[in-house]
């Protein structure tokens, strides 16, 4: 991976930006998506997230597992406001 | 982590890195933040960003417009880039009673010398194209509204504050406040102790809990509010359109993606804020009867935070009586991004002794005793 390399393709994030907030001290994924907007865009981090998880744990060395990828929120894939209008009234959490 | 200081801010919200800042500016530097989790992962990090100067309540008004001013100082004066734009704030009028009481309001903020005004409903779809202004009797529209990234604000106050000596501890909850014959003496957290004569607890909706810490009762009832986003469609309107009568306020940010919210009049008090279908449902219905071109823009995501509300939905700020030394800074009703430039230099002012350059008396916890309290009806 070169300073250029796109790791979050929705907001254009370089990995030369995901190691520059790293070492501004930014060493989770919920920081990180707020600082950058990683995991912001369409994809909702499902492709991103695991790949900013790896470059933290490499980075800060810690094993993977320690390092919680960011809360998914729904809904699980971008849909339509008119589905959603007409979607059944239930509590989830 | 320090052993004592001079003061100890409780919260790393905008609140909390923002007085931190204004003390430290001022000189007053033997300051600590004490954050639980990480910078504005409360209310501050959740919240919408918008900025708006129209309210019913001279307070409100006052405080908002003094921010506004400052949020254009900012970025000089932080060294950072925090997104503030001025894209102006709709709110659209439906009834007659709404009418009556726009009209007192934009007199009070024209008075406060407030660039408001009524347009009517061509104007508003002027301003904000593929508005459905069905049943819109007219408009209020103040241009120098917007908003700011709050994420971005939060740490431009944090790290300026460092630089000039603030000491700024993440993942470090506050479980204990100790006080010794009346006075504020020292904080407990999961890291030990710091002793300290003075606390400022800007905690959001968790103030409630530390308060009563040291036996004080804040009336502040903390709420769920839901806000979504969608993906990022090409830019084609810059103001925030806000309905009290639909309970809604929606905007779209200069990346594209429009972000909305409503406030769920059936939302019970307390700490959950997770997401809920209803909101997902009920938000995508109220946004397309105001603006039904978007049906087939897609939601990307959906979250909650909390409201810390008050009787009269505005802030509670400075001293309360019985404890010497703890300073209040919380309550903001859902309000507290846009009002935290000038309460936080206001905070500032009062504990480092300076005369307050606007009065907050009528902002102190006590005004709750004398049952006079009025509440600002501008609320979302
Ligand atoms: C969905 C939503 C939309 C909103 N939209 C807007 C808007 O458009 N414009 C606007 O002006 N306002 C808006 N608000 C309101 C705004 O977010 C808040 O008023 C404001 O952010 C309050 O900032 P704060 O720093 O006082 O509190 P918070 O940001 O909540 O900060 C309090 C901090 O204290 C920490 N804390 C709590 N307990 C402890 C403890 N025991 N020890 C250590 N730390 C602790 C928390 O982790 C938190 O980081 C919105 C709020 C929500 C929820």
């Amino acid at each position: 991976m070169t300073e250029d390399t796109i790791i979050c393709r929705c907001e254009d994030v370089t990995y030369g930006q995901v190691v520059e907030a790293i070492e501004q001290g930014f060493t989770t994924t919920e920081e990180m998506k707020r600082m950058l907007r990683c995991g912001m865009g369409a994809c909702q981090g499902r492709t991103c997230g695991r790949l900013i998880a790896q470059i933290i744990a490499a980075k800060t060395g810690t094993s993977l597992s320690q390092v919680p990828l960011p809360t998914s929120r729904p809904p699980a894939a971008p849909t339509e406001l008119a589905i959603l209008a007409g979607t059944p009234h239930e509590e989830t959490s | 982590m320090k052993r004592r200081a001079d003061a100890v801010i409780i919260g790393g919200g905008v609140s909390g890195c923002g007085l931190a800042y204004c003390l430290a500016k001022r000189g007053f530097k033997d300051v600590v933040v004490l954050e639980r989790e990480y910078l504005a992962s409360g209310a501050t990090g959740r919240c919408g960003g918008g900025i708006r100067q129209q309210w019913s309540t001279e307070e409100n008004t006052k405080l908002a417009m003094e921010s506004v001013r400052l949020f254009g100082q900012l970025d000089e004066e932080l060294e950072y880039e925090t997104e503030f734009e001025q894209g102006g704030y709709l709110i659209l009028a439906y009834t007659d009673q709404e009418v009556e009481q726009y009209k007192k309001n934009v007199a009070m903020q024209q008075k406060l010398g407030l660039d408001v005004r009524f347009i009517d409903p061509k104007e508003a779809r002027e301003i904000a194209p593929h508005l459905n202004t069905e049943g819109v009797l007219c408009a209020t529209y103040c241009p120098s509204d917007g908003s700011a990234n709050p994420f971005y604000v939060t740490q431009a106050y944090a790290e300026a504050a460092k630089c000039l000596g603030v000491q700024i501890e993440l993942y470090t909850p506050v479980t204990n406040i100790e006080k010794r014959g009346g006075r504020i003496a020292s904080v407990v957290t999961s890291r030990g102790k710091i002793e300290t004569p003075l606390i400022v607890n800007a905690a959001g909706g968790d103030s409630v809990s530390l308060a009563k810490m040291v036996g004080v009762e804040l009336p502040i009832v903390p709420t769920r509010h839901e806000i979504m986003v969608t993906e990022q469609v090409e830019p084609f309107f810059t103001t925030m359109v806000i309905s009290f009568k639909h309970g809604v306020y929606f905007r779209q940010e200069k990346r594209g993606g429009i972000l909305m919210g409503y406030g769920d009049p059936d939302e019970r008090p307390g700490f959950d804020i997770t997401s809920s279908m209803k909101f997902l449902r009920t938000m995508s219905r109220k946004i397309l009867n105001l603006m039904p071109a978007l049906h087939r823009v897609k939601v990307v995501r959906q979250w909650g935070g909390l409201y810390d509300t008050t009787p009269d939905a505005l802030p509670i700020l400075g001293p309360v009586d019985g404890v010497e030394g703890f300073i209040q800074i919380n309550g903001f009703s859902g309000h507290g991004f846009m009002l935290a430039p000038k309460v936080v230099d206001l905070l500032a002012q009062l504990i480092t002794g300076e005369e307050l350059d606007l009065p907050i008396d009528r902002l102190h916890m006590d005004r709750f005793l004398t049952g006079e309290i009025s509440r600002d009806l501008s609320v979302v």
